[in-house]
């Protein structure tokens, strides 16, 4: 049944199989999007025509590799800027909610944790969509009686930034509270003791000891924004993200290119990943 | 004392600004824009218009109702493949090997949603690997078509949010003592009778936390029922997004997305009741 106790083989063996067989199911494809990047065949598809490098270099005009697709490189730039952008946003906002919910006491703290918990469990098309409408009415109203026709409020980059931000935010919080909540405040009262003010203490010794858990989480807050998809479906303007962009052209029908950005993805994304890991293990 | 209502406001302020300007502002518009429809004269005003037109027309109630049956399907069977692969890794394999394949595990699911979907086109569809395969292996003689039928659908909902069930139930199993399947096991009881009165009462909290994310996830996917799933069979969150972005009734899609967050909050509700849990204990 378990290892301490003694089991027979079939048993042992069976159960060796099926995970195998899950793991074959959960990487075969990914495994088969990466090696048929490189099949010299302009579908992505078998059989098998020989090795080639066209789908990342070629120039054109027949085939055009993804270091020359103009638009793919865009959007791929494009969703950069956004995940840099929120995870920025995300981090600052979300280190504040930790301090607020971890460490401080006012009326109603009760109900806005829970209302900082709800973007957990509102539907990604949801927040998309509610955002959409807020930012419209915003606009109606900003016209009407402000006179000013402002581009922030239609679907555009900063829209797509405020969708991710709105529920990336709530991850970031719930990992740097997790931190917060192990630290040892005696250190706090010898800083106290030693006449350091509250706002000095935050700065020098709080925020050093959560700097794992900022970086980590600004890490997974980057992730999230660079893969999401359902908000920003809705809040994207004229220029679209990477998955926005993908999903376009995988819809219409797919050329080997796709595969060349998914092998770009699936390799950063892993090494980011594992980073990320090492990088928290290490620490606990 | 007035120092610290002055840090308190620091931390409060931007956390107060993100959740009313962005979470709580644009459901109360989703909510009122759900209630206006316009009169025969064309003028908006308030209106159960939009409610009564998902009642009284067939497809938009049974794609809703589709769309729940089968994101219970997919928590089903995403728990019934989750339970055994945890077990494994928790309980039978060698300890010194259990960190790499939680990391395996754990690595797909980095990668973007869209990427793995792509992935999954690629293997299935009339001229995909593996119809290339079973041609081959002289299998069968015509294509068959698996991509874009309820089956590959729900496989891929269930691929896709496999991860958060199997981290939550490894996490709780983690904690099961080994010596009580020992005594049972050492008192006679059957596999059956261990799993039904040991492991699965142990593994309640993980399995119903799990349960509740991957259920909110399939109900709120738009990617995969789009690629994967049949091409008359819709998913209400393809409803919501045709009303929006191709009819532009922006009233009418609101109620949708309002109605999809009701049933999902119902849902998460209940789980929450049924297994005396709060979302705060959850949510970590």
């Amino acid at each position: 049944m378990i290892r301490s106790l003694p089991n027979s083989r079939t048993y042992i063996w069976s159960f060796r199989v099926f995970v195998i067989l899950y793991f074959v199911f959960l990487f075969a494809p990914l495994l088969v999007t990466c090696v048929l990047a490189f099949n010299d065949s302009d579908f992505p598809s078998l059989p098998w025509n020989g090795f080639t490098l066209d789908w990342f270099f070629s120039p054109g005009p027949k085939r055009v590799g993804i270091f020359h697709d103009a638009q793919n490189l865009r959007s791929i730039l494009v969703s950069i800027e956004t995940a840099l952008a929120v995870s920025a946003l995300s981090v600052v906002v979300g280190t504040c909610a930790a301090f607020t919910f971890e460490r401080e006491r006012f009326p109603g703290k009760g109900p806005l944790y829970f209302l900082m918990l709800a973007p957990l469990v509102i539907p990604g098309v949801i927040l998309g969509v509610s955002q959409l409408l807020a930012a419209t009415t915003a606009g109606a109203f900003a016209e009407t009686y402000l006179g000013l026709d402002l581009a922030v409020f239609r679907p555009s980059f900063w829209l797509v930034v405020l969708g991710q931000f709105s529920f990336i935010t709530t991850f970031v919080a719930l990992v740097v509270a997790a931190r917060l909540r192990k630290f040892d405040r005696s250190l706090e009262e010898a800083a106290l003791n030693l006449g350091a003010t509250r706002l000095g203490v935050v700065r020098l010794i709080i925020l050093p000891y959560l700097r794992p858990a900022i970086i980590g989480a600004g890490a997974v807050a980057f992730l999230m924004s660079f893969e999401n998809f359902n908000t920003t479906l809705f809040l994207v303007g004229s220029q679209p993200t990477l998955p926005i962009n993908l999903y376009l052209q995988v819809r219409d029908g797919s050329t080997p290119v796709i595969n060349a950005i998914s092998l770009l993805l699936i390799v950063g994304t892993s090494c980011l990943a594992l980073c990320n890991l090492t990088f928290s293990s290490k620490e606990s | 004392m007035r120092r610290s209502r002055l840090i308190l406001w620091i931390f409060l302020a931007p956390v107060l600004m993100w959740l009313a300007l962005l979470i709580v502002l644009p459901h109360l518009d989703l909510l009122v824009m759900s209630f206006r429809a316009k009169d025969e004269y064309g003028k908006m005003g308030f209106s159960l218009r939009n409610y009564v037109t998902f009642f009284t027309e067939p497809i938009y109630w049974l794609t809703f109702v589709r769309t729940a049956v089968y994101s219970v399907i997919t928590t089903f069977f995403t728990f019934v493949l989750a339970m055994p692969v945890a077990f494994y890794i928790v309980k039978v394999v060698r300890p010194r090997f259990r960190g790499a394949l939680l990391t395996l595990v754990l690595l797909p699911f980095w990668v973007s949603e869209l990427v793995r979907v792509y992935g999954w086109m690629i293997l299935l569809r009339e001229s995909g690997v593996v119809n290339f395969l079973l041609k081959k292996i002289g299998l069968v003689d015509a294509p068959i078509r698996m991509l874009y039928t309820d089956a590959a659908m729900v496989m891929g909902l269930v691929y896709t949010s496999m991860l958060f069930m199997v981290v939550p139930v490894i996490s709780v199993m983690d904690s099961l003592d080994d010596s009580l399947i020992e005594a049972a096991c050492d008192l006679g009881g059957s596999t059956w009778s261990i799993w039904r009165e040991i492991i699965l009462p142990h593994c309640k909290p993980g399995i119903t936390s799990g349960a509740i994310v991957v259920f909110m996830l399939s109900l709120g996917n738009y990617l995969t029922p789009n690629l994967m799933g049949g091409k008359n069979s819709l998913w209400f969150t393809e409803q919501i997004y045709n009303q929006f972005i191709a009819s532009f009734n922006w009233n009418q899609g609101a109620a949708f997305g309002f109605l999809l967050l009701v049933l999902s909050s119902l849902i998460i509700w209940a789980g929450l009741r049924i297994s005396r849990q709060k979302l705060g204990e959850v949510a970590s």
